[in-house]
């Protein structure tokens, strides 16, 4: 299948699996009605989603160099846009971002603004530049472009430690969907998931991955925007959520401000399971200061386009003007998800928080609502609660409680549809987290592969062994992933906006710069790499104990803090040390045109 | 000045203009995000709730393929394209 004309029949493949997946969709509805288990439809649906990948991984082994780290650089543009997407909407962005609107409003959609807006700097100041150059990494592109083992040891180490961050919470969320699916202990679950997440990525490479990638892409748009439209015909709130929902908006603000947002005591909030949160701020007005919310929306674009991830997408269109085009069709197929979230978010309030709706539950009584099946259920899988603070037996708003994945995971079942949504539910958000901890992982073993191992320590080394060495890399970095996932330190979304700021600390302006400026030489670069990465982790530290912070940069946006060190360093650095070579020069002037032969061979 | 350097200048003008557009839609509409907001946008939603949902997000993907095509010209102008593919 994955052989000969393969790519020519892309649209076919891709149709037919489609329709595959939706007729399943279908065989399980009825199995349903015919009184299947939710328990073996969570299952069957997890299941056989992975198996595909891993059909579609096996198929696509490779004993290529470029195969395995560039996809033989043959993805068409849309295809590449829906691997992209895949590669970038990670399970925090499939399972808690409408969680993260439901509660933060306004402040929160600084996050949707930055991870939209940074693929335009992605398509103007770097993939097609960085496609022009031909390299296989990103720290490819620093090691040539600067010259030198440290400056490419560098970049690898910024892309580390910013990946890895990542990648942690990739696989958790992989293992925590895997463990309620599969109904296994979340020790165990890990390890499920990373097998999974290996088989699609281990044979094939980056190949493995961009076909992977398409079919996870599928799997978790249809998961997401299936139950939003199906809840807003179901609510009533209009067939096409995103151009309808105006009035549900104004009639939340409506009961906000007929219930008032109450503050709960300290001691109150001790009850409260930990993680859950209440609704404390408005969902619809601008509840955050300018600079907050542009702080936090500016150091997510810049983090965007410093992630190795999503660049190495674009090394794998066939040309310059299909890597700029290929960056649109991804942020179009991510705005598909995107500009869903807060619908849903919608949605799920309003359904919960509304008198005068069959499934709102402020103002019935405290034993009503405990006695709702689905409150019992979400109360036991730790996700919702409720108290009876004031002690006037009635729920209030200040009373009710739940956790962020809730508003995905839950609203579909409280919205009464058929437990075969929430199975799908299920492979989408495995299909979001595999398809990232896939990029990720590919991305640190590629670069610790290709720029250390064969770029530094052994560049006689030959083809076959280098790809024997890639896939060892990719088994260890997986499993040292699920190992520190399996500690449960932290929550995915802090770690996700983590590594946003440590890449944007380290690599945006030696990336930025080394196309668009061509004085930035190597010790500059590799001043702007440290200082910045170092300077980031710094501010991190020192807020996270306890430090004041200055200029309203909190811990989520270290990285403005870092870049704008990394700048200085870079340019100061650059100016008082001796100007490129020539060769360099001219290498920089060919980058920045379309036509001609790319810098880096086709095997290098 | 050389024909690479027309180009260069050219492309360096268009990048200008896509950025100051990415800046108007992801920062400068958000200095005035509260007063923004008072105002009723597309579709019945406030406006900067709107833009934050939809509006911005929409923007940048015109955007880039708006900037694509017209980098594409600029290539084809100095015959720096590249040949047979899509």
């Amino acid at each position: 299948m994955i052989k000969g004309n393969f790519i020519d029949n892309l649209p076919k493949v891709y149709g037919i699996y489609t329709g595959g997946f939706l007729a399943f969709i279908i065989i399980m509805s009825i199995a349903e009605q015919m009184g299947m288990t939710a328990k073996t439809i969570g299952i069957c649906f997890v299941a056989f989603t992975v198996a595909i990948y891993a059909i579609i991984g096996y198929l696509s082994r490779t004993a290529q160099a470029d195969a395995y780290y560039v996809a033989g650089r043959q993805v068409p543009t849309v295809f590449n846009g829906m691997a992209t997407a895949a590669d970038w909407m990670s399970g925090a962005s499939f399972v808690a971002m409408a969680g993260g609107i439901y509660f933060k409003g306004y402040g929160y959609m600084a996050l949707l603004v930055g991870w939209t807006g940074g693929y335009v700097l992605v398509a103007s100041l770097l993939a097609p530049y960085l496609r022009k150059f031909g390299c296989y990494t990103v720290p490819d592109f620093i090691g040539t472009r600067y010259g030198g083992n440290l400056s490419r040891f560098m970049a690898v180490v910024v892309l580390t430690v910013a990946s890895f961050t990542y990648v942690t919470a990739q696989i958790n969320a992989t293992g925590t969907i895997a463990s309620v699916a599969l109904d296994i202990d979340f020790k165990y679950a890990v390890y499920v998931g990373l097998v999974s997440i290996l088989l699609c990525s281990m044979l094939g490479g980056m190949r493995g991955v961009t076909w992977t990638q398409v079919a996870q892409y599928i799997v978790l748009i249809i998961a997401y925007l299936l139950p939003v439209f199906w809840i807003s015909n179901k609510m009533g709130a209009g067939f096409f959520p995103h151009f309808m929902l105006a009035d549900e908006v104004s009639r939340i603000a409506e009961l906000e401000a007929q219930f008032g947002f109450v503050k709960n005591s300290a001691e109150n909030l001790k009850e409260v399971p930990k993680g859950l949160a209440g609704i404390t701020k408005a969902h619809s007005a601008v509840n955050a200061t300018p600079w907050a919310f542009i702080s936090l929306a500016l150091a997510m674009m810049m983090g965007t386009a410093s992630l190795p991830h999503v660049m190495m997408r674009y090394f794998t269109t066939p040309s310059v003007k299909a890597a700029r085009k290929s960056v649109g069709w991804s942020l179009f197929f991510i705005f598909l998800l995107y500009s869903s979230a807060p619908m849903l978010a919608t949605l799920s309030k309003l359904s919960l928080i509304d008198p005068s709706l069959p499934t709102g539950i402020i103002g019935k009584s405290i034993a009503e609502v405990q006695s709702i099946d689905w409150y019992q259920n979400w109360n036991q899988a730790n996700l919702m609660f409720v108290s009876d603070f004031n002690g006037n037996g009635t729920l209030e708003l200040n009373e009710f409680f739940m956790g962020g994945k809730a508003v995905v995971l839950a609203t579909p079942e409280i919205a009464g549809l058929p437990y075969v949504i929430s199975g799908l539910v299920a492979a989408g958000g495995m299909a979001a987290a595999m398809s990232t901890a896939d990029g990720l992982i590919l991305a640190i073993a590629n670069a610790i592969s290709h720029d250390v191992y064969y770029k530094i320590i052994d560049p006689k080394a030959e083809t076959a062994k280098r790809l024997v060495v890639a896939r060892v890399l990719l088994v260890v970095i997986g499993f040292a992933g699920a190992t520190i996932a399996a500690l449960e330190i932290q929550g995915i979304l802090g770690s996700v906006i983590w590594a946003f700021d440590f890449a944007m600390s380290g690599l945006f302006f030696p990336l930025v710069l080394g196309v668009w400026w061509k004085r930035a030489n190597r010790e500059g670069a590799i001043a702007g790499m440290f200082l910045g990465l170092v300077s980031g982790a710094a501010y991190l530290v020192w807020v996270r104990t306890g430090g004041s912070g200055f200029l309203g940069i909190t811990q989520l946006t270290f990285g403005i803090f870092g870049s704008a060190v990394s700048l200085v360093a870079m340019v100061v650095v650059s100016l008082m040390t001796q100007a490129p070579n020539a060769a360099t020069q001219k290498m920089v002037d060919e980058v920045r045109v379309p036509a001609g032969k790319s810098i880096l061979g086709k095997q290098h | 000045m050389s024909k690479q350097e027309q180009h260069w200048e050219k492309s360096k003008g268009l990048l200008m203009m896509t950025l100051a557009i990415w800046f108007v839609f992801s920062i400068g509409i958000f200095l005035f995000g509260a007063e923004m907001n008072e105002v009723t946008g597309p579709f019945g939603y406030p406006l900067t709730y709107w833009f934050t949902c939809q509006g911005s997000l929409g923007i940048f993907v015109l955007l880039i393929f708006w900037f694509a095509n017209r980098q594409e010209k600029i290539d084809e102008e100095f015959g720096f394209s590249e040949r047979g593919d899509d």
